[in-house]
């Protein structure tokens, strides 16, 4: 997502003694739940996968509270207030199928393995290189784009409570450092539900009052189409192939790059998601997460796409030179127009818990692929457990600092925050090549992944910062890029694994048991837990129930 | 990786090293026994965020209700945030977690 950059200047918020109360009330739960989870530590999976032992609605909320950073939610409340209706893409067709997909079909190749990381199960299935590799730009992502939430947080808390950028950088760094350095995954993802309740508790008001202002849904869509034209309230108008529309992407290009890509690399293969249903309690549970976060995901557009199109009534010229608000102000500048204290004070809470998650969900997967997949690999190898769980806080106090430092960094050279953040969503990419041929085809060889995944990597990126930014050919937006650099990036991840493993020996079939589609795995012989046979658990009827209502939301915004 | 070495010379590098592995973890780990319920501490935090803000809703002054559009926002959120903080503990109270599985253990010796 985009990061404010820029937030104007008259966004200051009027919060009252009221307004602080409520916040400090949730920053000392925060903490207090990092204290409280410490006692549950024992072992490194305790620490790092909560002992492989949560419910799924815990799990399944953190899923997708994960992904509910503020980066999310601002950057695609600008994306309506840019583009309209057409962000319902990033939900509908850009999340629910590659969720489901995640629950249904990978997960018991995920949680049966017992794999703790993503990068563990490139592992056992291809070799080390290619371990290695996804190790390094893993952690290395994750560290920076932690860095990239604190920036965005530091901006956001200085224009709305006047807090200067270096405290509100080192406060919300400590609070992240101090619950997952006590707690561990267990208290990042206690917290992530927490947000999400908190977050929704601020955006519901937000939505209902923007309505109102607008005049309803029917104003609201009567004043859109006036002022932008009918496309602005459709999902599909204008993007016939070769016809002209703000988001600079076909229906093909937004189907392939983002409904398939785009979206199945970020949901399926980055560990800051998958991890989250790996600490599920069984194979049920694990399978559930994705599928019980689907549901909100479906819903949660509403609440950001909706403010941000009010946005785009109420400040006619907003984001564009005849109005000194951008499109990420549009969250903002409801609160501040629409909010009495009280509630403003719930909402500046949640946006803050939301950043914090994000950079939260952040660094506890970069210190568990640090800790398991870098230094227990390939460093310092077969200490006892203990030495692990002590490293593994040490790591993420390191990570929180480095975060710390990229965000100050990023205060100075703003811009290069926007060009990494393009470059981290193309890491995803080749990871997904990598899974999906070695998940599907057996004679994938152990070589292949390692050089699809470098190949992948290489021409998304090229793609991207050659033949798009070079001008060789024309795509009329950043977002439309995108979409084709990613379709550019699996199709050739997927020719060069082809060819390598044309040419080098296949792996023993006894060595790929649970590891490829139509094999089981040992682990996975598991007997089921009581209660989980009953018809609102069965995995297949929640996915199917997800995609059937994905697909239902898109009638309304078809016409 | 070479083909020639025994089984526990690729320590950690097959699928059986990963599963031994972390099923001798999942036997120690306290997460089950020990963690608290977070129905507790949401259901905790909305009740106590429920009734501050409907408090400040109960006679709200005629510049916030213009505000917000003539709608006394903080009553019905701060109502809404009670009812699911109540939510949380009544389902607390009704379905308690599960007692642990296998009794405590001390930490064997490594």
């Amino acid at each position: 997502m985009q990061t404010p950059t820029n937030l104007a200047a008259g966004l200051r918020l009027p919060v009252n003694a009221l307004d602080y109360a409520l916040m400090a009330i949730y920053f000392a739960v925060v903490l207090g739940i990092g204290f409280a989870a410490r006692r549950s530590v024992r072992t490194s999976l305790d620490f790092f996968l909560s002992g492989r032992s949560l419910p799924a609605w815990i799990t399944g909320l953190a899923f997708v509270s994960a992904n509910l950073a503020a980066t999310e939610i601002l950057g695609m409340a600008a994306n309506s207030a840019q583009y309209g209706a057409y962000t319902v893409h990033w939900y509908w067709i850009g999340a629910i199928p590659a969720m489901v997909f995640l629950g249904l079909v990978m997960m018991p190749f995920y949680y049966g393995s017992k794999v703790r990381s993503v990068p563990e199960f490139l592992l056992l299935r291809f070799d080390r290189w290619a371990h290695l590799l996804s190790s390094a730009l893993f952690a290395f992502a994750a560290v920076l784009i932690a860095g990239v939430n604190l920036y965005a947080l530091a901006i956001v808390v200085e224009a709305l409570l006047g807090w200067p950028q270096w405290l509100a950088v080192v406060v919300a760094g400590f609070f992240v450092l101090a619950y997952i350095t006590l707690g561990g995954l267990s208290s990042a993802i206690y917290n992530e539900v927490l947000q999400f309740f908190v977050i929704l508790a601020a955006l519901i008001p937000l939505t209902v009052l923007g309505l109102k202002k607008a005049g309803g849904w029917g104003g609201l869509t009567d004043s859109l189409t006036a002022g932008h034209g009918h496309h602005f309230v459709t999902a599909w108008g204008g993007t016939g192939i070769g016809s002209a529309n703000p988001l600079g992407a076909n229906w093909l290009t937004i189907v392939l790059g983002l409904g398939f890509v785009l979206s199945f690399g970020y949901w399926t293969t980055n560990f800051a998601e998958v991890q989250r249903a790996l600490s599920a309690k069984n194979l049920s549970a694990a399978r559930r997460t994705p599928l019980i976060a689907a549901y909100p995901k479906i819903f949660i557009v509403f609440l950001v796409m909706i403010p941000g199109l009010v946005a785009a009534v109420l400040v006619p010229g907003i984001g564009t030179s005849d109005s000194d608000l951008q499109y990420n102000d549009a969250i903002p500048y409801l609160m501040q127009e629409l909010l009495p204290n009280g509630v403003l004070g719930v909402a500046v809470t949640g946006l803050l818990a939301a950043f914090m998650a994000g950079m939260a969900a952040n660094v506890s997967s970069f210190n568990t692929v640090f800790t398991n997949d870098i230094w227990a690999r390939y460093v310092v190898r077969g200490r006892e457990d203990a030495y692990y769980v002590r490293f593994g806080r040490l790591i993420t106090v390191i990570g929180v600092l480095v975060s710390i430092g990229t965000a100050f960094l990023a205060a100075s050279f703003s811009n290069i925050m926007a060009y990494l953040q393009t470059l981290f969503s193309f890491f995803n990419v080749p990871m997904f090549v990598v899974f999906v041929v070695g998940m599907f085809w057996k004679r994938a060889s152990v070589r292949s992944g390692f050089w699809g995944l470098l190949a992948g990597t290489t021409a998304a990126m090229v793609n991207y910062f050659v033949v798009y930014k070079q001008g060789i050919v024309a795509i009329p937006t950043d977002q439309g890029a995108n979409f084709v650099s990613a379709i550019a990036g699996f199709a050739a991840g997927a020719v060069v694994m082809v060819a390598v493993s044309l040419f080098t020996a296949p792996k023993p079939a006894e060595e790929l048991r649970g590891l490829v589609y139509g094999t089981v795995s040992p682990g996975m012989a598991e007997p089921p837990a009581p209660g989980d046979d009953a018809w609102y658990r069965r995995p297949a009827l929640l996915g199917w129930g997800a995609l059937v209502l994905a697909a239902a939301c898109y009638i309304p915004f078809s016409f | 990786m070479s083909e020639h070495h025994p089984r526990p010379e690729r320590h950690g590098y097959s699928e059986q090293d990963v599963q031994r592995e972390v099923t001798e973890l999942e036997g120690r780990s306290a997460t089950a026994a020990r963690i608290f319920d977070l129905r507790r501490i949401i259901g905790g935090l909305f009740v106590v965020y429920g009734v501050i803000v409907t408090i400040a809703g109960i006679s709200p002054s005629d510049a916030s209700l213009h505000k917000s559009e003539g709608v006394n926002i903080n009553l019905w959120t701060g109502l809404g945030m009670l009812l699911l903080g109540v939510f949380f503990l009544v389902w607390l109270k009704l379905r308690p977690a599960a007692p642990p599985r296998a009794p405590e253990r001390e930490q064997p010796p490594e």
